[in-house]
């Protein structure tokens, strides 16, 4: 029997049902796991008796939902009852939620244990996981050049993507601001989709930007995927946001075959410095879905160059105006010793915050301060308007959009942190996705010369997660990615 | 536009955020760089386009004014750094 933590969810909801393996075994199994790769820094608490727990409540028959006795790693986002959730931050220090985010109850009613809780970016802020108050969390691949240099699993799911590539959780949640999941699953070889804006509930997920946060799965094939994002996605009443409508069996919609349907090519998407071998990827996710069925056609996003620049006055603007509940009065660290009540909030925000959320949060105020709102702030929401519009358009010609995921492989740790602009410039591809709340999802299709993954993109129409996903099925069937990063952790 | 050491200083105190003159100094090139760089939207010509602020068309729902999570006192004051009566502490306001 193959290893169980090499197992996808899939196969352990198999094993678990028909006897082959208890639950418990699975949880011990990946328990071990856990304690042993903590070189990653990918879990920043390990809940083991939790996950054990949820395996008892499924071997003894009182869990039977979709997920009973599957136990998944909790982006710290999510707000876990009684469990540390700090958002990667120091301002959240030692902060213990009397309440349960949706989208993990959610997990939790279909029978899902918990391994612990992921690292991230600080708030989600990074594309790389170095801005975390934890530290970075350490991709468990590696170039195979013998250098052993650290790299990045990217960010700001950094500790949930390289937790499922080391296969210390089977599945994981991550949420995705602008490429939060994405990224990160093409920089670890694994698959991660982000719903329609609105598909999950965003209760009790630590906001970062509200008009981009969507949560997602993340886990080592499409279907996992599918099966978690069933689990999570629904209405919620607790969130303005979240849409009233049906969630599909995204799982038993799952057809590779794309006959009949429009494969769009954007081609502002080809843009310089993209190494060669992403771009030859790229055709070659064009060769297979054509070979699924598919027809490429040619579609033009002419505003795809002004999505960055938009993301980063919306995304700041938002964060700096959610962040502002961090003040030392009602949770997480508070500064002692100062006279006033404003030095008292200067003081915990300066000692509470790292420089790359401080940089978005004075970004962010600064557009929406008096005489600049509109310059910037409505300026942005105007093209985000004009973004979207795109979109629209190019789905009356075509059904999903193949896109590359990043542009570029995973980097070393340290090698773009001193330098903002060509970090926010990783998200290029998954950016305009997120500011037209589309669903999105990376999926493994090769290795780069270096030996590290890399990761096709494909973008939906609203609502319509099922043909993403099964566009990305047709790639995964034909991509034949089973390359792993080899333990050395 | 640019922005000088004063600007910089006043947007960190609108943030509540203390910094020092060598922070301030350092975040200056830095909010240029970004700030020149979104700057770019300039050339995009937005006559006529609604600024979008619900990006999935839907309408806020309404419902009934009633106390859906009350009588959790206790609960909402547990993570305070400092809480006394029943209350947030936090240091003296008025003198």
């Amino acid at each position: 029997m193959a290893e169980l933590t090499d197992k996808t969810i899939a196969g352990l909801r198999e094993g678990i049902r028909g006897r082959e393996f208890s639950a418990r075994e699975v949880a011990e199994a990946y328990n071990a796991a856990v304690a042993a790769a903590r070189g990653l820094n990918a879990y920043t608490v390990e809940t083991p008796e939790d996950a054990l727990a949820a395996a008892e409540a499924a071997d003894s028959g009182k869990a039977t939902g979709p997920l009973a006795g599957i136990p998944l790693g909790i982006k710290d986002l999510f707000a876990t009852q009684g469990v540390a959730t700090t958002a990667g931050s120091r301002i959240l220090k030692g902060f213990q939620p009397p309440y349960e985010s949706t989208v993990t109850a959610n997990l939790r009613r279909a029978g899902a244990g918990m391994l612990g809780k992921l690292n991230m970016d600080e708030f989600a802020m990074g594309s790389s996981n170095e801005t975390s108050a934890y530290g970075p969390v350490i991709s468990p691949w590696r170039r195979k050049d013998g250098s052993n240099a650290a790299l990045t699993p990217g960010g700001s799911s950094g500790g949930s993507a390289a937790a499922v590539a080391a296969g210390i959780a089977p599945g994981v949640t991550g949420t995705d601001t602008g490429g939060s999941i994405r990224q990160p699953a093409a920089f670890t070889g694994i698959c991660g989709i982000k719903p329609t804006y609105g598909r999950c509930s965003r209760w009790g997920i630590v906001s970062f930007a509200s008009s981009l946060d969507q949560a997602g799965p993340m886990a080592k094939t499409v279907r996992d995927c599918a099966i978690l994002l069933g689990a999570m996605a629904g209405f919620d009443p607790k969130d303005s946001t979240s849409l009233d409508v049906p969630v599909p069996d995204w799982e038993a919609g799952l057809s590779s075959n794309l006959k009949g349907k429009r494969v769009g090519i954007p081609m502002e998407y080809r843009i310089d410095g993209v190494p060669d071998e992403i771009n030859a990827l790229w055709d070659k996710g064009i060769e297979w879905l054509k070979d699924a069925g598919a027809t490429p056609v040619e579609i033009s996003l002419p505003h795809t160059k002004y999505a960055l620049p938009t993301y980063y006055i919306i995304a700041p603007a938002e964060a700096s105006s959610n962040l502002a509940r961090y003040d030392g009065v009602r949770y997480g660290l508070r500064v002692e010793g100062v006279k006033t009540l404003d030095d008292m909030y200067s003081a915990t925000r300066a000692a509470g915050f790292g420089a790359e959320v401080k940089r978005r949060i004075m970004i962010g105020t600064y557009v929406l301060s008096a005489g600049f709102y509109d310059a910037y702030f409505t300026k942005a929401q105007r093209v985000r308007a004009l973004i979207k519009q795109d979109f629209a358009r190019a789905f009356e010609q075509c059904d999903v959009i193949l896109t590359p995921t990043a542009p570029s492989a995973a980097f070393g740790i340290g090698e773009k942190l001193s330098d903002p602009l060509a970090m926010y410039l990783n998200d290029v591809f998954a950016v305009p996705a997120s500011l037209a709340g589309l669903p999105a999802m990376s999926v493994p299709g090769g290795l780069d010369g270096q030996g590290l993954p890399l990761g096709l993109h494909l973008i939906g129409p609203e609502l319509d997660e099922q043909i993403v996903l099964n566009a990305a099925l047709a790639i995964e069937e034909r991509a034949g990615f089973t390359a792993r990063a080899e333990k050395w952790w | 536009m640019s922005v000088s050491p004063e600007q910089v200083r006043h947007i960190a105190k609108l943030a509540r955020i203390a910094m020092s003159d060598e922070e301030i100094e350092r975040l200056v090139p830095e909010l240029n760089a970004i700030i020149g760089w979104v700057e770019q939207l300039g050339e995009v010509n937005t006559d006529g386009v609604e600024p979008l602020t619900a990006v999935i068309d839907q309408k806020l729902r309404l419902r009934e004014d009633a106390v859906t999570a009350g009588n959790i006192r206790d609960e909402v004051l547990a993570n305070a750094p400092d809480a006394e009566h029943g209350f947030f502490a936090v240091p003296k306001v008025i003198e």
